[in-house]
């Protein structure tokens, strides 16, 4: 579903990411770590072309995410993401946070749109704020719209830049939970998180990263029982013992 | 399609200079006036004093509202009437630059004073209170310690409030007086080259404006870095 | 100070008996507004377009907006306005400079004067809707593209609508300066507010009453567009937003 080769980016002579590589499949769910500036987002962020790359290639559903020729907004309007701060347009009410993508992207018809945004909304457990603004809103109940919105595109991935991040600590759990459920359904997922507990749960793999390199590429069991780096040890107890 | 021609500016050029000296002349006595008195207005719409600051709110939000042409108007009418009354001058006495200069004083500083009470309001309060702990008066807590660092945050706009005037000066345009822009439209109006005249006044008002412009940036710059 | 205060002055005829000064008055004070007003949706309208050009990631676009700004802030508004209506209807091809020249001096002025202070105003509402642009959080912009909408669709839904909500106020006293500043164009002959006061002293020698009324007029315009702009602000708060409720 989603194929990285060899991806590489800097800022002038800051590398940012360096020869990365690697594979996601579908319905597979990859838990991407490491500790900060290690180039986690900025990989997650190449993977829908929001962060262009110099080198290497991308390639999402058989569409190459560099080629100057795809049609970056029709790949995107599939491929759903959610981030560190919600980022819910706080002008429009949740209602049309839903849905303004689909009727101007998609060009579903206003009904349907709305339908479609409110079966995820009552899904999410937000079905009785429908109509209020985004500021009104809890941070955590705030990402769980955001997630609705990127589901409402009926898209055939799901990207996560740390979405619980910026959460108080009681509110992580109901953002996890939906991402949970969403796994277990079988969506394709690629989280950038510290939540290991999250990683245990649902991920059949986990990247770690650092200083711009993929080092570690395993699967959950081998990550978690005996990781081979020792930066990737190191982080781990650090996590642990928090 | 016009026919530029030019010549007439280089034999212009004395009497452009007296022009500009003249703009220049009532930018900076304004820039004074508007700072000192612009300070004082700010302090007393501070005041605890409520007449001090509603008579301060109350000449700000006037001279706020009226366009600087009405002002300038104004001041045209009155400062001759009362120089007459007050020195005795002969009624007709060309009066109309010392009218300008007091126009756009008082004019400006109901602007400076807008600034200046926003610089004075960024200083945390802390520092009146510590100021206040050292046993310095009031007086002397704005002199020594609020004013200065109020000052220092206020500069880059205090500079492009003095961009604004200057270039503001050209409207004495209104009562005639021969300022840069007023002699440029004469010698324009008197050789049939006021095409020329005017685009060449323009392009004068440009560089200075735009030069001092990329200074106050700078300043900014190097004070935000 | 001996001055005979007349104040049924405005009641009286004038000379060309259609009308008392009041009446002038109050045409200025008509052209005054309309004049504001139509100028200001220039302004809107090329401040906007600016002003969102300043932002995008494109040297030549931004470049030409910076240049725009910088033109138009850095010129006094007299010069502008004496270069729009002086210099030109010369530097147009013959046909339309001639047909400029023939149309009646009043709209020939009102014309000009509105072109004048709509790019003049532009200049400076361009900056601030850059401003609230760049105020808004980056994340908006990605989340919008991450959505699917392109560029100029993330601006139409996501940024500009925002980032006017939050500039509001700054605009308000750009609507204000407007009005101020359409007291230039009696410069060139038009007859606003300031220009109707300057004509009656001359046909009246009551300076002080003429002034005093044309003062007041624009100062009650200051205080209806306050009012307007308050409940403009109100309306367009965004819950949860600082001064949101």
């Amino acid at each position: 579903m989603i194929s990285i080769r060899n991806v590489s980016k800097s800022y002038g002579s800051f590398r940012v990411l360096a020869d990365c590589s690697t594979e996601v499949a579908r319905s597979e769910v990859v838990v991407v770590c490491g500790p900060s500036g290690s180039g986690k987002s900025t990989l997650i962020k190449c993977v829908n072309g929001l962060e262009p790359f110099q080198r290497g290639e991308i390639v999402v559903n058989g569409i190459s995410v560099g080629d100057p020729k795809t049609d970056l907004p029709g790949l995107r309007s599939h491929v759903g993401m959610v981030f560190q701060n919600f980022e819910l347009f706080p002008h429009m009410t949740i209602t049309e946070n839903l849905t303004i993508a689909q009727v101007e992207v998609l060009g579903r018809s206003r009904e349907e749109a709305t339908e479609r945004g409110m079966g995820l909304l009552d899904r999410v457990g937000l079905k009785a704020h429908a109509g209020k603004h985004p500021g009104q809103l809890s941070g955590g109940q705030q990402q769980r719209v955001a997630i609705a919105r990127a589901l409402a595109m009926d898209p055939i991935c799901m990207l996560f830049d740390e979405p619980t991040s910026a959460l108080d600590p009681e509110m992580i759990n109901e953002v996890l939970d939906v991402m949970v459920e969403l796994a277990q359904e079988g969506m394709t997922m690629m989280v950038v998180t510290h939540e290991m507990g999250f990683a245990r749960k649902v991920a059949h793999r986990v990247i770690f990263m650092d200083h711009g390199r993929i080092v570690e590429d395993a699967k959950k069991e081998d990550f978690f029982g005996t990781p081979r780096s020792e930066r990737a040890q190191q982080f781990l107890s650090k996590i642990l013992h928090h | 399609m016009h026919d530029f021609d030019w010549s007439s500016i280089p034999g212009a050029l004395p009497f452009l200079w007296d022009g500009m000296k003249i703009s220049l002349e009532i930018t900076a006595l304004a820039i004074v006036a508007g700072i000192v008195w612009g300070t004082l207005l700010a302090l007393m719409r501070l005041s605890r004093f409520r007449a001090l600051s509603w008579f301060a709110a109350g000449y700000v939000n006037l001279f706020r509202s009226v366009p600087l042409v009405m002002v300038l108007l104004w001041f045209f009418l009155i400062v001759p009437q009362l120089l007459e009354i007050l020195l005795g001058l002969a009624p007709g006495t060309d009066a109309r630059l010392p009218s300008a200069m007091v126009g756009f004083a008082l004019f400006e500083s109901a602007y400076y004073s807008e600034i200046i009470r926003a610089g004075i309001q960024s200083v945390p309060k802390g520092q009146i209170a510590a100021a206040h702990a050292l046993g310095m008066s009031y007086g002397q807590a704005m002199r020594l310690v609020v004013l200065p660092q109020a000052f220092r945050n206020m500069v880059p706009l205090l500079l492009t409030q003095a961009i604004i005037l200057f270039q503001d000066t050209s409207l004495v345009y209104v009562s005639a007086l021969a300022d840069f822009f007023g002699a440029a439209y004469k010698v324009g109006d008197r050789d049939g080259r006021l095409v020329e005249l005017l685009l060449f006044a323009g392009a004068v008002y440009f560089v200075l404006c735009y030069s001092a412009s990329l200074l106050a940036r700078r300043y900014q710059k190097r004070a935000g870095a | 100070m001996s001055y005979n205060w007349n104040w049924g002055i405005f009641v009286s005829t004038t000379p060309t008996g259609d009308t008392t000064y009041l009446g002038w008055m109050l045409s200025g004070l008509q052209t005054t507004i309309a004049l504001s007003l139509s100028a200001w949706i220039i302004a809107l309208a090329i401040g906007s377009i600016m002003g969102v050009l300043r932002t995008v990631p494109s040297r030549w676009l931004s470049g030409i907006a910076a240049v725009y700004v910088e033109a138009f802030r850095n010129i006094p508004l007299l010069v502008q306005l004496f270069i729009w209506y002086f210099v030109l209807p010369e530097l147009l091809p013959a046909a339309l400079g001639n047909s400029f020249k023939q149309m009646n001096p009043t709209a020939q002025q009102f014309l000009s004067s509105m072109v004048c202070l709509g790019f003049f105003t532009g200049a400076r509402v361009c900056e601030q809707v850059r401003a609230g642009i760049n105020s808004l959080p980056p994340g908006q912009k990605n989340a919008g593209l991450a959505l699917g909408f392109t560029l100029p669709q993330t601006y139409r839904h996501v940024l500009v609508p925002m980032a006017f909500r939050l500039i509001v106020p700054p605009l308000t006293s750009e609507f204000l300066n407007i009005f101020k500043n359409s007291a230039v164009c009696s410069t060139i002959g038009l007859l606003e507010l300031a220009a109707q006061g300057r004509q009656l002293v001359d046909y009246t020698a009551q300076p002080y009453e003429s002034f005093i009324a044309v003062t007041v007029m624009y100062v009650g315009i200051n205080v209806i567009v306050m009012t307007l702009m308050r409940k403009v602000e109100r309306r367009s708060r965004v819950p949860g937003y600082i001064g949101g409720k």
